[in-house]
């Protein structure tokens, strides 16, 4: 058993208690002193193992020096750090609510979010379904905490051009958000307009870069999922552009 | 009042979509109205998207029998303990509280084209500018000889979710080690084409739980072949070695009657016995498009691909399970889909609001255990005579086991996703 299965409703002790201890480090002191620490947060984690675990989140998160907004908020400084308080990036309502009332993110909470970030946060943004092993976590947080120390950017917020191999013509053009609006109607069936990721993913308040290069990805078969790759199929660089500037002018609920 | 700027017809033109060409039509007085009948996945998403984005330009009616709507997607997922009947049922405050439709909990008997007035079986006349019909599918009993509206009583069919769905699910969870299931599928045209072989899982899933080892599902089908066949042999292989039986016409030599008191399916072959025959007849488009004139001798109701519009009245629109949509397969994702491309031409009719050409798409997950879900799926675009398909994809056999579970997961994340595109949040 792991020390997020213990914690039912991790939500819940934030809510419960956060009148009490409006601190954030206060509060997971008290959590910690009621439940045994979980492997992940007594540090003996391999960073270099990390290193190519992490490679799974770096499509959407970016850390080290210079690390930029993407999909996801980038990871620089994260230890320590508020939940949901990056400027420029657009955070699910629930995850900048649990921050408000105290979530800080340390190895303890970390290895709660990663093991099942939709049980953690219900209502997060994050599309990814856990990791289930704990050594697996451990040593990502590992690389995390090593890497993280690193400063942002000097604006993080900026899209994520540089990074944006393909798709360039797409990247180029200015979106018709209108157009968009009508083509999101496809989209809307299953991914959800409020933003919440209920077993597919959030595409609400992504950089329109970052949105063009994976619909492209699709488009040309770099990623699989038969689904998106067929949707893509017929949509052309005017089509591309209208969605991302879409779905980018939203923000998650 | 609403905008009165010409309608944009450069976009449809471009797309090679051939639209009737109709003026420009506002109310001399008030907003321009349109109505809706059938609160069902296409009927519920057209009044939705058409009140959303035309807001005040547009008065917007929807018209249901039922004050609630239990979906048929996933109602199968119910007969095999997945999911609670509540959780597939819906209702219709949302649309009424956050969207201003007004929604009339009534059944309506007929459309008297010639005044634009759909008629109430209490008599009661709802006027429109613009009419979406969309009342899903009717049941033809006699299809099958034996086969009545009072026997569903004893041989439930369950193709339409609601008591139906109970009820089969009542006789299911009273089936027994040793007894047999039998199923007679459907002709095409029909509902959800690859459900009753879902349907079959489930059941197989359900004695399997209980530790049943000499129970048989015996499906008589009058189609030479069904969707996703591969993967559903493959699958029943897997995880029901032996449970289930399929047969084809060329063995069964057709099927020529059930018989409710006995639970006896006759066919040229053999007689098979059911200690729970679930019997799926024909179908039709729903009572109201043939009463309105909509249908022709398929019994489904012929449409314009570009738009949804009804080849028989201009002021109206077929969408979902009653309309002749091509190649698209009668589904809720596909009803959904129409909709939003009816909703679009229909607010640029009457708030002279942008169309855009149209676009169609559906995909149909399936479950055939425990997080084995598999897909098949496709794109359409309006060609000259049908919607046609433009690009297709079906999961494969021999996929490994976490991608089918990352399908079944996929398809709940599609059902809270789609209903609330139904029915709002």
């Amino acid at each position: 058993m792991t020390g997020s299965e213990r914690i039912k409703t991790p939500q819940g002790i934030f809510l419960g208690a956060a009148a009490l201890l409006r601190g954030g480090w206060a509060l997971l002191a008290a959590g910690c002193a009621l439940l045994p620490l979980p492997a992940a947060a007594s540090g003996k984690g391999d960073p270099a193992r990390g290193e190519t675990l992490f490679k799974a989140c770096k499509s959407c998160h970016q850390v080290g020096a210079n690390a930029r907004n993407g999909v996801g908020p980038h990871l620089d400084g994260l230890f320590g750090r508020q939940a949901g308080v990056l400027e420029g990036f657009k955070y699910s309502s629930a995850m900048k609510t649990l921050g408000e009332e105290g979530l800080l993110w340390n190895a303890f909470t970390l290895d709660a979010y990663l093991e099942k970030p939709r049980a953690y946060v219900p209502g997060t943004r994050m599309s990814y379904l856990g990791m289930r092993k704990i050594q697996d976590r451990t040593d990502v947080i590992a690389y995390l905490k090593a890497l993280s120390q690193e400063a942002p950017a000097s604006d993080p917020q900026a899209d994520t051009q540089t990074r944006a191999e393909i798709g360039a013509a797409a990247m180029g053009l200015e979106g018709d958000p209108e157009y968009g609006e009508y083509l999101s109607s496809e989209c809307v069936t299953c991914h959800q307009m409020s933003g919440r990721a209920d077993g597919i993913p959030s595409i609400v308040g992504w950089p329109s870069q970052a949105f063009i290069r994976v619909l492209f990805e699709y488009k040309t078969n770099i990623r699989s999922h038969q689904v998106m790759q067929n949707m893509t199929t017929n949509l052309g660089n005017e089509e591309i552009a209208a969605l991302a500037a879409y779905f980018g002018s939203l923000d998650p609920q | 009042m609403p905008n009165i700027s010409r309608r944009t017809f450069g976009l449809m033109m471009g797309a090679g979509a051939s639209t009737l060409a109709m003026p420009y039509y506002a109310r001399a007085q008030g907003k321009p109205r349109a109505v809706v009948i059938g609160g069902g996945a296409g009927g519920a998403t057209a009044a939705r998207y058409m009140a959303k984005d035309a807001g005040e330009d547009l008065d917007v009616t929807l018209i249901e029998a039922n004050p609630q709507y239990i979906t048929c997607f996933f109602s199968n997922l119910y007969l095999g303990g997945y999911r609670s009947l509540a959780s597939i049922t819906h209702g219709y405050d949302k649309l009424a509280s956050n969207y201003g439709i007004t929604v009339v909990n009534a059944f309506a008997d007929t459309v008297d084209r010639e005044a634009r007035e759909v008629v109430m079986a209490d008599g009661a006349r709802v006027p429109y500018d613009r009419l979406i019909v969309a009342p899903g599918i009717d049941l033809i009993y006699d299809s099958v000889p034996g086969y009545s509206e009072e026997a569903a009583g004893i041989m439930p069919h369950a193709w339409k979710a609601g008591p139906q769905t109970k009820l089969l699910k009542s006789r299911l969870d009273a089936i027994e080690n040793g007894q047999q299931v039998v199923m007679v599928a459907p002709p095409n045209p029909y509902r959800c084409p690859p459900g009753p072989y879902e349907r079959v899982s489930m059941m197989a899933h359900l004695f399997k739980e209980k530790g049943y080892d000499d129970c048989k599902i015996v499906i008589i089908d009058p189609k030479p072949k069904f969707s996703k066949q591969g993967l559903f042999t493959e699958g029943w292989e897997k995880y029901y070695p032996g449970m289930i039986e399929w047969y084809g016409p060329d063995v069964h030599g057709g099927i020529a009657s059930v018989d409710p008191q006995t639970g006896e399916v006759e066919t040229d072959l053999d007689t098979f016995k059911g200690d729970l025959v679930n019997v799926i007849p024909a179908q039709k488009a729903g009572m109201i498009a043939a009463s309105a004139g909509l249908a022709n001798d398929s019994g489904f109701c012929p449409i314009d691909p570009a738009s949804m519009r009804s080849q028989i009245d201009e002021n109206i629109f077929v969408i979902g399970d009653a309309s002749i949509a091509g190649d698209m397969p009668k589904s809720g994702f596909s009803a959904n889909s129409q909709a939003k491309v009816a909703a679009m031409a229909i607010r640029g009719e009457l708030t002279g609001s942008k169309v855009f050409p149209a676009k169609y798409s559906n995909t149909c997950w399936s479950l055939i255990e425990t997080n084995d879900g598999v897909k098949v799926g496709a794109q359409y675009a309006p060609a000259a005579d049908k919607i046609a398909s433009t690009s297709s994809f079906i999961s494969q056999t021999g996929e490994d086991d976490a991608l089918r579970q990352a399908t079944y997961e996929e398809s709940v994340g599609w059902y809270k996703g789609i209903t609330t595109d139904i029915f709002g949040a």
